[in-house]
């Protein structure tokens, strides 16, 4: 076992490529997500970085497993709680940090910030810092994909506070009259914002909402690879022959708080204990010991993957910052197409 | 042809040219339209081409965002102006943050068209223009239309557009007839306001429906007024104006909209703070009151500034040189 996913010399495309038929690299980039935002949240804590972060600890499995279940031609739509699908698709950790650093090197030029990272080589748009947004536009690549007759997927991930958001219930609707190869992907992590479901939502079920619109859903447990690669893996295989969209429902717990700012006192006794105990890092520990692995390798697997972090860390704090002019540019699209074009 | 034919003139010669160019949007295929600006292309072109979509703007407004951004060139129809309300998002945080969010990587070739404005009696939640949704985001070009042979010039234009682009076209105008010229020499470069009359008196920026009732009052009253239709009201064309107010020392903003927040103040601030001291009279504006647009036909045709409203304005500046009051103040109606 080495840390060769994590490394800093490949390309976003391979580093998406190696998780689709390694279940060690699969483990291996859990562990980079999680060492990644304990990090990113330790620099926050330090005032090294500002504006805020939104981080989605405890819900690692379902970007890995994501990834791992689609081709990089294949479209993202995202979050603001986007770091751990960003890594998981396969962006590199220096290009993620220095775009939360806001360094000139990150993945929109430090424009953006932690809210909107992107990666037109994997399909990942920049991610979506308005709740609901991204799932028409995951619609309509879905439709520039059937209207010309590929077999390209777009995947819509938001989580359970979207389905309350009239651009969701708009989207399946269409999505379903037009059978758009699209995967509808709910990370249901129970709080939105600060709330709870409960206090929003009259269901805790939200895969039932597929029913509304004729649309086949699925339910799984978003803390378990195995069994989220395999749902995924249906639903993305439906929309790729031509069977149209599926809402798949994942449950997750977010560990860390809304935003930087909240500290979750809101939740339940027990609550964060009780998904603890079901951390997919846990299981992917047990995992790999299971397949052969002495506790003292996967400890040793983790440990590099956290030193390599500290040098990508190291790395992008002495990158420069970038220039005023940078934030004049790409603003305007050209008025009038060029010739030839 | 009619205004509204000359639509469908555009987009049908954008999708013979243009395979990746299609239309979608409430009642635009087996319909027609409601304004009957898509007769005809679900025929020519086929459903797949030529979509009706539910009523929801947040979602088809959102897909032309995302099919644009993945190859296609869409064209949405947002059947009234207000509609947009509900997907200003899409357009206003999503379509045009694209390019910037992906250091130029992505494009978002999408046209919105939306028809505006009042004097077809639609009422208040029926007959805004509404510019100001959309005029205050870099990225986000916007135009509006004004002849038959423009509409069809700007919309073609519009659509082979790299960036998004919103095209507000005058309800009020859809049968409006006029030759048209179709084909490159048809075409209306975005960016570039146009010099409706040469003159040296005065400067008249207008667009949209007001143009008509500008050149009538100016017809009128005999002022040797310069009128610029603006066409593209983002990024406005300011080297036009400019340069024209630079030789004529005045300048008149006539726009379809409430006084407060209007387009025109934009023109007035630029335009004064670059001109200031060659201007021989304040800068002003002719609106319409701050009030909604009201329903019934005695006072919808009050709410819009009639050609001998624009004329009672413009003579009494170019004779004294001062600003006049709006007829609300003079009856007393408004501040």
């Amino acid at each position: 076992m080495t840390d060769t996913a994590l490394s800093v010399s490949r390309s976003s495309v391979e580093r998406r490529r190696v998780l689709a038929d390694d279940a060690t690299a699969r483990l291996e980039r859990m562990f980079e997500i999680r060492g990644f935002e304990e990090r990113l949240n330790a620099l926050f804590a330090t005032g090294a970085i500002h504006g805020t972060t939104h981080l989605a600890m405890g819900q690692e499995a379902l970007a890995v497993s994501l990834a791992s279940e689609l081709r990089p031609t294949d479209l993202v739509t995202a979050t603001y709680r986007g770091h751990a699908m960003a890594l998981a698709l396969g962006m590199n950790p220096r290009a993620v940090l220095a775009e939360i650093m806001g360094k000139s090197e990150g993945s929109t030029g430090g424009l953006g910030g932690s809210m909107h990272v992107s990666d037109d080589d994997i399909g990942l748009l920049p991610t979506f810092a308005i709740v609901g947004a991204g799932l028409p536009v995951a619609a309509g690549a879905a439709l520039a994909f059937q209207y010309r007759g590929e077999d390209s997927v777009a995947v819509a991930v938001f989580g359970d506070g979207a389905t309350n958001i009239g651009a969701f219930h708009e989207s399946l609707n269409l999505a379903s009259i037009w059978k758009l190869p699209v995967v509808f992907l709910c990370d249901n992590n129970v709080y939105g914002e600060y709330s709870r479901i409960n206090l929003t939502t009259p269901i805790e079920d939200l895969h039932l909402r597929a029913a509304s619109y004729a649309m086949p859903a699925e339910v799984v447990d978003g803390m378990d690879v195995t069994a989220t690669r395999a749902a995924l893996a249906r639903a993305i295989e439906r929309a790729r022959t031509g069977g149209g969209p599926t809402l798949v429902e994942a449950k997750t717990y977010r560990f860390a708080g809304h935003s930087r700012a909240d500290t979750a006192p809101y939740r339940p006794a027990g609550e964060l204990e009780y998904w603890q105990e079901r951390d997919p890092l846990t299981r992917a520990r047990e995992e790999l010991v299971a397949g052969g692995a002495t506790v003292e390798q996967v400890a040793d697997l983790e440990r590099s993957v956290g030193a390599a972090l500290d040098e990508v860390i190291e790395l992008v704090e002495a990158l420069p910052d970038p220039v005023v002019a940078d934030m004049f540019n790409n603003i305007w699209s050209p008025l009038t197409r060029k010739a030839g074009s | 042809m009619r205004f509204r034919q000359a639509i469908v003139a555009a987009l049908e010669d954008e999708m013979e040219a243009d395979p990746s160019v299609m239309v979608m949007g409430e009642d635009i295929a087996v319909a027609g339209g409601p304004f009957k600006t898509s007769e005809g292309l679900l025929d020519k072109f086929g459903p797949n081409r030529v979509r009706d979509t539910p009523i929801s703007e947040m979602a088809f407004t959102g897909a032309g965002v995302g099919a644009a951004i993945a190859g296609l060139r869409p064209v949405i129809e947002i059947m009234f102006m207000e509609f947009l309300g509900v997907a200003l998002d899409q357009l206003v945080t999503g379509a045009a943050k694209m390019h910037y969010l992906s250091k130029g990587a992505l494009s978002v070739p999408l046209t919105v068209r939306a028809s505006v404005g009042s004097g077809t009696g639609f009422g208040s939640q029926h007959s805004q223009t509404l510019e100001n949704w959309v005029t205050a985001t870099p990225g986000l070009t916007v135009v509006t239309m004004s002849t038959p042979q423009n509409a069809y010039g700007i919309l073609r234009a519009a659509i082979q557009s790299p960036g998004p682009t919103m095209v507000l076209e005058p309800r009020n105008l859809y049968a409006v007839r006029g030759e048209v010229q179709r084909g490159a020499a048809g075409l209306v470069q975005l960016g570039r306001a146009e010099v409706v009359r040469p003159g040296t008196a005065v400067t008249i920026v207008t667009m949209g429906q007001m143009r008509t009732a500008v050149v009538e009052s100016v017809e009128a009253s005999g002022i040797d007024a310069e009128i610029i239709d603006l066409i593209t009201l983002a990024p406005w064309d300011r080297a036009t104006v400019l340069e024209s107010v630079a030789k004529t020392h005045r300048l008149v903003v006539v726009e379809e909209a409430p006084e407060s927040g209007g387009w025109g103040s934009e023109i007035v601030a630029a335009v004064t703070r670059e001109l200031f001291s060659s201007l021989s009279a304040a800068p002003f504006r002719i609106t319409t009151p701050n009030v909604p647009v009201p329903y019934s036909k005695a006072l919808e045709s009050r709410y819009l500034p009639q050609p001998d409203e624009i004329a009672r304005q413009l003579t009494q500046y170019q004779s004294t040189g001062t600003v006049p009051a709006p007829w609300w103040v003079l009856e007393g109606l408004s501040k």
